[in-house]
C-alpha cells in the first residue's frame, strides 16, 4: 500500500463545505493508496462540473477536458498507454447528458477504466437545474412545472447496454465506496460505479439524510453474475435504492480483442521508423 | 499522346473493377496516368463516370475533351458524346448501338454468355479496350487472374479473349517508360503519410469524401500496427485523438466539413490543452449535407476561425497527392513542436482523383518529437505542463514515464502546473504564450508555387486541389499570344498566411484574379485581410464540380481581356 498523502494536491478547493465530493476524493485516494497504485500509474480524466473538478484535487495526471466529453479522451489514452490506471470522475449532467452518446458506446467497447459518477441528481456548476437523474416532479429555476422528463436509470442503461461492470456506492457509506473503487479499477474492462452524493446547495431534495435513508447494501450472498436480477434490483426506487455490485462478468476487453494492442509494449513504448511506410507502395503499383 | 476516356454507367455495373484493371495496367506499361471519378450519392443505379486520361508526359489534372467513351448505359452517350473528338468513338455493347458514325457496338453480352457468366461482361469490355489500345494482352491475363481468383478466373480470361476478339488493335500508342510509379489518391496519401509518420491510433467517424482514410489505415492496422476506431460521432473522434495525443502517441483524426462542424470546440481543447493534434478536412459542399460526393473548397473561411475564442492554429491545404503524403508527415512534426492543432486541408476531387506519382521517398520524412527531457525534474522541481518559457513553449512530459511526476493538461484557464486559475494576469501571460505561436510558426509557413512570369502583367492566386488544373491552364494561356504574362501563386500552407511572395509578385501585376471552388472568394477575402491586397477579378466555381483547364482559360479571357 502506498502513503495516501502521495495523493494529496496542493491545489485549494472550490467545492462548497459539505459537499458530497469531499469524501468521493477522499475515498479515491484511499482506494488507489490500498491498490499501491503511485501517482504517476494513475490518470484521471474528467469533463466540466463540479464533480469534474476531481483531477486537480488530486495529485495525479490529470486531463480536464470539455463538458460532456470525458470518455473519448480517457478512451484514447488507455489505448496510447495501457499500462495507465485511467479513471474518470465526473458528474450525472456530464456522464448521462452531454456525453450521453459516449456513455452508451463506451460500455460496448468494454475498455478497461473505470467511470465514477458523481451523481448528486442535480447541475450544481451551473445552479440548480435539473440533471438527466433529477426525479420526477422535482421543480427548479427552469423546471417551474416539476420535471416532467422521466429520469435516466443510469445502472439498468448499463446492464442493457453490455456494460460488464455495474455498480453504485454513496459516500455516507465510506468504506463500502473504497471497496466498490476498488472492485471497478481491477475488473477487466469497463466498470460503472455510479456514486450518489448529496449537493448541499441546489438539491434541497435528496439530501444526506434522504440518501441514508433511501439506500441499502446488496446481501452478501448476493448474486451479481445474474443479469436478470441485476436488472430487477437496477429498477428498484421507492422502496429502497440498493448499493454494491449488482451486475459483473468478464468478457474479452477492448485491449484484449485488438490485435495491435493485445501484443507487445503498450503503443506510447513503441519505437517508429517512416520505413514502416515502404511495405505499402506496392498496393500501388 | 494524351488520351482522355471515359467510362459511364450506372452504380452496381461493374465500372470500377473495369477501370481500376485498365488503369494499373496503363501504368505498368510506363504511362502517366490520370484518373477522375464523378459518383452520385447512390449505391446502385445513377449515372456514374471515370475518366481514365493517360500520357507519356506527365498529368495534373483532368480535362473536359474526350477522346474514347466506354458506355455501359445509353445515358452515357446522351450525356458525353458532346464532348466526344470528332475522331473519337463510342464503344458499347451492341444493344446500345451498331456500327454507325462514332458510335461502335459489339456482341459484349453474348461474348459474356459464351464465357459461362454473364457477370464477365466487364471483363468482355476489358478485352476490347486492351486490345483496342494495342495493348500488352498477356500481362493482362495475369491481372485478371490474380482479381478473379476467388470468382472464376476461367470464365473471366474467356470472356476477357473473346472481348479482345472483336477488334483489332486500332492505336499506335508509343512506348511507355520504365520509371517505377505509384498510382495513388490523396486520401491513400494521407494514409500512407501518417504511417510514416509514426501515427499509431487513428479515430473518425465516417463522412465521404474522407472515409477513405479510414478504410485504407483499418485494412493496414495490424502490418501497420495502427488501431482505428470508428467512433460514435465526430466529437469522440477528435476528443479520443487529443486524449491519445496527450497520453504521448501520435494520433489523427479525418472527418469533412459537417463533422469537421461537430469538432470545433474540441479543436479549442487541443490549442488550451497545447496537445498536439493533426486533423484532415476533406471538403464537400456544403452547408448541411449539401453536396456528399461533390467537391468544393469553402470550408477556408470557416477554419480560421473554427472554435469559440482565440487559438492558435496551422492550416494546409494539400494540392496533389504526393504532397499529401509529405505534409501530413510534417503536421505531425509541427503540432508536436509548437503543441497546437495542425488542420490539412484537402477536398473531395483531390481525395478522389488517382494519379502516377515518384514513390515516396521515406529518407524525406522525420519524425520529430519535441518531447521533455526526462531526467529534469525531481521532487523540489516538480514537472509543470504549462511552465513560462523564453518561447512560449513549455515541454511535454509523457505521463507515466517519470516517477513521481504528473501532467495535468486542463481545458479551463489554468496556471503554469495546470491547475484553475481566474487570474488575470496569468490569463494575460497565457493568451500570450499560445496566441505567440503564431509567430513561431509565420518563420515555418512554405511560400506558394510560383508558376509562370517572374514579371506577371496577370498573377492568379489560388490554393489546395485547382493547383493541377491551373498548372496546365498556365501552360495553355503561356502558349496564348494574346495573353498578357501570366504567373499564378498556388498556397499551400494558408495559416499563418506566407505573404512574401504575394506581394513582391503584385507589385508588377496590374491584375491578380483568384480561382477558386467556392462562391465567396475566400482566399481572395484572406489575402485582403493579412495584406491589403485585393483581387481585382475571380473565378468562383461552387457547381460541385471540379474546374477543368480549359474551363479556366475560357473563364480568364473573358474576365481579364
Amino acid at each position: 500500500m502506498t502513503d495516501v498523502k502521495c495523493f494529496h494536491s496542493s491545489d485549494p478547493s472550490a467545492w462548497c463545505p459539505g459537499c458530497g465530493n469531499h469524501a468521493l476524493l477522499a475515498a479515491l485516494k484511499e482506494a488507489l493508496a490500498q491498490l499501491d497504485k503511485n501517482p504517476h500509474e494513475v490518470l484521471v480524466c474528467s469533463g466540466i462540473g463540479q464533480a469534474a473538478k476531481t483531477p486537480h484535487y488530486i495529485n495525479a495526471n490529470g486531463f480536464n477536458g470539455l463538458h460532456g466529453r470525458a470518455l473519448p479522451p480517457a478512451l484514447g489514452a488507455k489505448i496510447a498507454n495501457k499500462d495507465l490506471t485511467v479513471i474518470v470522475n465526473t458528474g450525472d449532467g456530464d456522464s448521462y447528458g452531454e456525453g450521453g452518446n459516449h456513455f452508451i458506446h463506451n460500455m460496448r467497447r468494454n475498455l478497461d477504466i473505470a467511470h465514477f459518477v458523481h451523481d448528486n441528481m442535480i447541475y450544481g456548476l451551473t445552479k440548480g437545474q435539473a440533471s438527466p437523474t433529477t426525479q420526477l416532479k422535482h421543480t427548479t429555476e427552469i423546471q417551474t412545472e416539476g420535471v416532467t422528463l422521466e429520469p435516466i436509470k443510469p445502472l439498468a442503461l448499463a446492464i442493457t447496454m453490455g456494460a460488464t461492470f455495474v455498480a453504485r456506492g454513496f459516500v455516507g457509506e465510506k468504506e463500502q465506496l473504497i471497496v466498490l473503487m476498488k472492485a471497478a479499477i481491477t475488473h477487466p474492462g469497463y466498470a460503472l460505479l455510479d456514486i450518489f452524493q448529496p449537493c448541499v446547495v441546489f438539491n434541497k431534495v435528496n439530501t444526506f439524510q434522504w440518501y441514508k435513508e433511501n439506500t441499502y447494501t446488496l446481501p452478501e450472498d448476493y448474486d451479481s453474475s445474474d443479469k436478470q436480477q441485476a436488472l430487477q434490483k437496477a429498477f428498484e426506487w421507492e422502496d429502497g435504492i440498493p448499493l454494491g455490485i449488482l451486475y459483473q462478468e468478464r468478457k474479452p476487453t477492448y485491449t484484449e480483442q485488438r490485435e495491435v494492442l493485445r501484443e507487445g509494449p503498450a503503443l506510447v513504448d513503441r519505437k517508429l521508423s517512416p520505413e514502416r511506410a515502404a511495405a505499402f507502395f506496392d498496393d500501388f503499383r | 499522346m494524351d488520351h482522355n476516356l471515359l467510362i459511364g454507367g450506372s452504380a452496381g455495373q461493374g465500372m470500377d473493377t473495369l477501370s481500376s484493371m485498365l488503369e494499373r495496367h496503363l501504368m505498368r506499361q510506363g504511362y502517366h496516368v490520370f484518373v477522375h471519378k464523378d459518383y452520385m450519392s447512390r449505391v446502385r443505379g445513377g449515372h456514374n463516370f471515370i475518366q481514365i486520361r493517360f500520357s507519356d508526359q506527365p498529368l495534373t489534372s483532368h480535362r473536359h475533351s474526350l477522346d474514347l467513351i466506354v458506355a455501359m448505359d445509353e445515358a452515357t452517350i446522351e450525356e458525353h458524346l458532346p464532348r466526344l473528338h470528332p475522331e473519337g468513338f463510342v464503344l458499347c455493347d451492341e444493344k446500345l448501338g451498331q456500327k454507325e458514325d462514332q458510335i461502335h457496338g459489339f456482341p459484349l453480352e453474348a461474348s459474356a454468355k459464351e464465357a459461362g457468366n454473364p457477370k464477365t461482361f466487364t471483363t468482355a469490355f476489358l478485352g476490347l479496350l486492351v486490345k483496342w489500345y494495342g495493348l500488352d494482352l498477356e500481362t493482362m491475363e495475369g491481372m485478371i487472374i490474380e482479381a478473379f481468383h476467388d470468382k472464376s478466373p476461367e470464365a473471366n480470361l474467356k470472356a476477357f479473349h473473346l472481348g479482345a476478339g472483336l477488334t483489332d488493335a486500332r492505336m499506335d500508342l508509343p512506348p511507355g517508360d520504365t520509371e517505377d510509379r505509384l498510382l495513388i489518391n490523396g486520401n491513400q496519401a494521407i494514409a500512407l503519410g501518417a504511417i510514416a509518420a509514426g501515427v499509431t491510433f487513428y479515430s473518425a467517424y465516417p463522412m465521404t469524401p474522407s472515409t477513405s482514410i479510414m478504410n485504407y489505415l483499418a485494412a493496414k492496422q495490424n502490418e501497420a500496427g495502427i488501431v482505428v476506431e470508428q467512433a460514435e460521432d465526430e466529437i469522440a473522434a477528435i476528443n479520443m485523438a487529443i486524449g491519445a495525443n496527450y497520453a504521448g502517441i501520435r494520433a489523427m483524426t479525418g472527418t469533412s466539413g459537417g463533422g469537421f462542424s461537430l469538432m470545433t470546440e474540441a479543436l479549442g481543447l487541443s490549442a488550451i490543452t497545447e496537445t498536439p493534434l493533426v486533423v484532415a478536412e476533406v471538403q464537400r459542399p456544403g452547408p448541411a449535407t449539401g453536396f456528399p460526393t461533390r467537391t468544393e473548397q469553402s470550408d477556408l473561411s470557416f477554419l480560421l476561425t473554427a472554435s469559440h475564442g482565440e487559438i492558435p492554429r496551422m492550416i494546409t491545404a494539400l494540392r496533389n497527392p504526393e504532397e499529401s503524403f509529405y505534409q501530413t508527415a510534417r503536421a505531425f512534426n509541427l503540432a508536436e513542436k509548437y503543441q497546437l492543432p495542425v488542420l490539412l486541408l484537402s477536398d473531395q476531387y483531390l481525395s478522389d482523383y488517382t494519379v502516377t506519382t515518384e514513390p515516396f521517398d521515406l529518407s524525406r520524412i522525420t519524425i520529430e518529437r519535441h518531447l521533455a527531457d526526462e531526467g529534469a525534474y525531481s521532487e523540489e522541481q516538480p514537472y509543470q505542463r504549462y511552465a513560462w518559457t523564453e518561447n512560449g513553449i513549455s515541454p511535454r512530459l509523457i505521463p507515466g514515464k517519470v516517477s513521481g511526476q504528473v501532467v495535468l493538461a486542463d481545458s479551463d484557464e489554468h496556471d503554469e502546473a495546470g491547475h484553475i486559475t481566474e487570474s488575470a494576469e496569468v490569463r494575460i501571460k497565457m493568451m500570450k504564450k499560445r496566441m505567440g505561436k503564431m509567430e513561431l510558426l509565420k518563420q515555418k509557413v512554405e511560400e506558394p508555387w510560383h508558376l509562370g512570369s517572374d514579371n506577371p502583367k496577370i498573377l492568379l492566386v489560388a490554393w489546395g486541389s485547382t493547383a493541377g488544373p491551373l498548372q496546365e491552364a498556365l501552360q495553355l494561356l503561356q502558349k496564348d499570344k494574346d495573353f498578357p504574362d501570366v504567373a499564378a501563386l498556388v498556397f499551400g500552407d494558408l495559416w499563418p498566411l506566407p505573404v512574401d511572395r504575394l506581394e513582391k509578385l503584385a507589385k508588377s501585376a496590374m491584375s491578380i484574379v483568384n480561382i477558386e471552388q467556392n462562391y465567396t472568394g475566400q482566399l481572395a477575402k484572406l489575402i485582403r485581410q493579412e495584406t491589403g491586397i485585393a483581387c481585382q477579378y475571380s473565378y468562383l466555381k461552387y457547381d460541385g464540380r471540379q474546374m477543368a483547364p480549359q474551363e479556366i482559360v475560357e473563364a480568364l479571357k473573358k474576365e481579364v481581356l
